[in-house]
């Protein structure tokens, strides 16, 4: 039998024609091959989150391995001396082993920590974008609840990963979350009896965090980011308004080739700093804080980040026990307030929100172009409000080490955020607004009358007025666009462009652009200086 | 559509044997099947120049850098020591080798792909339609009464019994789900009274001894006057987290404080629970269930680090500051008739974080 020949160069078409007769999947994969996305440095931010949460799953795979979910007393005998022969956990012995005794775990651990931090101080930046620019609104409110929703899941994520090696201080941090599900009314000893199956700590809590560490809670995440990240597609991204950019198309890239590998590239650059950070930078020293004991807490004991805005409100609240004099008496402690109410109600604003300022601006269309923070002064001003009350809330949560640091009185920072909490929140708005309304005003001033030269010019009648160069050729008046307004000369291109190179030039330095039917502008011609005689030589 | 201004004229009709097609143009014909209009697409690099040759040295110096420092990372992986030993020693550079050589291939390879992406591969401007917001009420209308009409041949509304029937059979259903879920977690919070006992509370009858951290009793004589020590329960476990709400502060009070406290415990009604000038409070905050365990000797307050409540204890363990609103509990304590602290019962209220039902 002869065989055929095999021609290379006629694989490709062949197989993809396999394929299709049997999937039907040309069409749809040019589709997806042909999709354009916008382009900004802020529409990376989600990515971010994204990325570190794909390191998350790699490197908490790893963990797994070697971590035992148990509360069982051992002695522990590994490599690390001064804990040897001490009665803990068998969770806090293999995280000590994972630290000591396997090799490069020291590495996944602080990566692991250190990508979580970075999930979530990615969700926060990103959701402050979608915030500032009005990327929320219709048709995107599904969106944003799913965004806000994964804060709070990507926060469950961190909180029960950071309970698992059941040192010092995560035992202290599950012992402020028993005391917090104590304080709900009516149903708070039965909810805190069911998850600890008892009285605090017990001894199934950390089989039960680990299965929603490992399982419960990733699952969900992947879920909620799956549904996030499609929608994005389906929807097709928000764009920032600009020259033959509408409501109603995407101007970009398209998706394959260039798009996507900057995306690879992304992904490579998060990867390595996550590992730069894991490798040099100390994180959650759980051998320092040793094995959980009821009785042991030590000063500045902070929990994560993205817990510490509820630590502060904890701090901040004041002692105000209700009393409810039915029968026995029934009480409803001060904890509940900042731990459960509190995040009840941040939750709840941040899912309305989207709706909320579509009823109160009656502006129910759908916007696919994004607007500039400054442009919607109230919305930036209520985000600057927002955030004034987050940041109150985190400094406080961290108020006896900057007590302790600067030299200030615990009681004075403690009082310091109660009233800053109060007041810093409206002082923020009223600023943004101002600074907004500033911005629009100074926006529309260089439409109308141009960018400054400063040439300064004497009139005959001897005052000086600076020279503006208008941006418009003709006379006619220039509407704001919803983008930038070039305010300084180098803008319009007054100076050439750069010369490329780093040590030497590269190319030749390109013509300075000139107008179209100007002739280039030729130097002046060298004069002698005019100075005082005696610098004349 | 105003975005199309840049669009050329018409194109004749798309022919794809027509042997002039350049491969581009098949693309970008695919592109416009996909309401894709590419508008500029231009090299950004002249092929064969300078610049070309300059950053193509670069991307592969990125990559060959990729190459070197993970091999470093397999060298120092295997071959550098890694077990931990006390003191300073070559394993402490051990991670911070491993995440500088990881961290610097991965930042080579990421900095390589994106060079080669953003400066050697065309630059483009594509313009593709939106076509949500343009709702196509037709169709629209097709899906909603296609759906009715499942509704009509189901016949729920002519037989109304099978609707009840269904909606009675399937709650009971979705109450079987949940209830081996809620069943099997629920457990009484009730039970042995837990709440409200600690280790210290009477076994058979005889009083708990205190003890130390290490299980020795103690003797009034082993606390110094304005010294304060942390003791526990007698018992099995006694020290350990089994019971957590156990941990308790034993203070000798200097004189003039003890006076103070003395008197502040006969107006809560605790006139007998002190023993000289030793004083018993829980070190389980009623905030938040963190011991509070900073003692300041000058003012005789104690501050729990957690959310800096701060408890007089000359005044009964007064909360004078912070969020907690409750006093830390007082155990009555005496010396047994061989000379060691015990306690004279369980503590009289309940111990650690608040909750709705206390009594």
């Amino acid at each position: 039998m002869k065989r055929r020949k095999l021609d290379v160069a006629a694989m490709p078409g062949r197989t993809a024609r396999g394929l299709d007769e049997r999937f039907n999947g040309a069409t749809p994969l040019r589709k997806l091959l042909n999709k354009v996305f916008p382009d900004h440095w802020s529409f990376l931010l989600g990515e971010i989150a994204l990325f570190s949460f794909i390191i998350l799953l790699l490197t908490g795979v790893f963990l797994t391995f070697f971590y035992e979910p148990a509360l069982t007393e051992v002695i522990y005998n590994g490599s690390y001396a001064p804990l040897r022969g001490t009665p803990m956990s068998a969770a806090y012995a293999s995280s000590l082993n994972i630290s000591f005794d396997v090799r490069g775990g020291l590495i996944m651990r602080q990566m692991h920590h250190w990508s979580a931090l970075l999930f979530m101080a990615a969700i926060v930046v990103h959701m402050m974008r979608i915030f500032f620019t009005g990327a929320f609104r219709k048709p995107r409110e599904t969106n944003w609840i799913i965004g806000s929703l994964l804060f709070w899941v990507g926060f469950l994520a961190g909180f029960t990963g950071y309970s698992l090696p059941d040192d010092g201080l995560s035992g202290t941090g599950l012992r402020i979350a028993s005391a917090i599900m104590l304080s709900i009314p009516v149903i708070g000893t039965w909810v805190t009896s069911a998850i600890f199956d008892g009285e605090f700590p017990g001894t199934i809590i950390i089989s039960r965090f680990f299965i929603a560490h490992v399982l419960l809670i990733p699952a969900l995440l992947v879920a909620l980011i799956s549904v996030h990240v499609g929608l994005v597609f389906t929807q097709k991204h928000t764009q920032w308004p600009g020259p033959g950019r509408t409501n109603n198309n995407v101007v970009g890239e398209r998706m394959f080739p260039r798009y996507i590998i900057k995306q690879g590239g992304f992904f490579m650059v998060i990867f390595g700093v996550i590992a730069l950070m894991g490798g040099l930078f100390q994180i959650n020293p759980i051998w320092y804080f040793g094995p959980y004991e009821a009785w042991v807490v030590s000063a500045a004991s902070q929990p994560d980040w993205y817990v510490m805005f509820l630590d502060g409100s904890t701090r901040l609240m004041p002692a105000w026990e209700i009393h409810i004099p039915i029968g026995d008496g029934y009480v409803i402690p001060p904890l509940f307030w900042p731990t459960v109410v509190l995040p009840g109600i941040l939750v709840g604003l941040a899912v309305m929100y989207p709706f909320l300022e579509a009823r109160r601006t009656k502006d129910y269309r759908s916007h696919n172009l994004l607007q500039r923070p400054r442009d919607n002064p109230s919305r930036t001003g209520v985000g600057a409000m927002a955030l004034t009350f987050y940041i109150v809330l985190t400094l406080s949560g961290a108020n006896d080490v900057i007590a302790d640091k600067f030299h200030i009185s615990l009681n004075a920072m403690t009082w310091a955020g109660r009233i800053g909490l109060l007041i810093l929140p409206p002082l923020a708005y009223y600023i943004t607004h101002r600074i907004c309304l500033g911005l629009q005003q100074h926006d529309r001033e260089v439409l109308a009358h141009g960018v400054e030269t400063g040439i300064i010019r004497r009139l005959p009648d001897g005052r000086f007025v600076e020279v503006h160069q208008p941006l418009s050729s003709g006379h006619e008046e220039l509407e704001y666009a919803g983008w930038v307004v070039p305010k300084k000369m180098n803008r319009l291109g007054a100076l050439g462009p750069a010369i490329r190179g780093f040590f030497y030039p590269i190319e030749k330095p390109a013509e300075a652009p000139v107008s179209p039917g100007h002739p280039p502008v030729e130097p002046l011609p060298e004069r002698e200086k005019i100075g005082s005689g005696d610098q004349r030589s | 559509m105003s975005a199309k201004i840049d669009s050329p004229a018409p194109r004749e009709p798309f022919d794809i044997d027509d042997p002039r097609l350049s491969r581009f143009d098949i693309v970008e014909e695919g592109a416009r099947r996909d309401d894709i209009e590419i508008v500029h697409y231009e090299p950004q690099v002249v092929h064969g120049s300078k610049a070309e040759r300059r950053l193509t040295r670069l991307v592969a110096g990125l990559f060959l850098l990729t190459g070197a420092a993970s091999t470093a990372f397999l060298i120092i992986y295997i071959w550098w020591p890694w077990e931990y030993a006390p003191g300073r020693g070559g394993d402490k550079f051990y991670t911070p080798l491993l995440g500088l050589t990881l961290g610097v291939s991965l930042l080579a390879v990421g900095f390589g792909i994106l060079i080669w992406g953003k400066k050697l591969l065309p630059k483009e401007v594509s313009i593709q339609d939106r076509h949500e917001g343009q709702y196509d009420a037709e169709s629209g209308r097709i899906a909603g009464e296609t759906m009715l009409y499942m509704a009509d041949e189901l016949g729920v509304r002519r037989r109304p019994l099978l609707g009840i029937s269904l909606l009675a059979g399937l709650v009971p259903v979705t109450a079987v789900a949940a209830a081996p879920l809620v069943g099997g977690l629920i457990s009484d919070p009730h039970k042995n009274n837990q709440l409200a006992t600690t280790g210290f509370a009477p076994v058979d009858g005889q009083p708990v001894r205190l003890i130390r951290e290490d299980g020795r009793p103690i003797r009034p004589a082993d606390i110094s006057a304005g010294g304060q020590i942390t003791v526990f329960p007698g018992i099995d476990h006694g020290v350990s987290n089994r019971h957590a709400d156990s941990p308790t502060l034993l203070i000798h009070l200097r004189e003039d404080d003890a006076q103070r406290s003395r008197e502040a415990n006969e107006r809560v009604g605790h006139g007998d629970y002190m023993w000289g000038n030793y004083v018993a409070f829980s070190k389980i905050c009623t905030h938040a269930g963190c011991p509070a365990s900073l003692y300041e000797q000058q003012t005789n307050r104690l501050l729990c680090p957690c959310h800096q409540s701060q408890f007089l204890i000359t005044d009964n363990a007064k909360p004078v500051f912070g969020p907690a609103s409750r006093r830390l509990p007082q155990l009555p304590i005496e010396v047994d008739s061989e000379g060691f602290f015990v306690a004279r019962s369980d503590y009289t209220e309940v111990v650690g974080p608040d909750f709705w039902e206390r009594p």
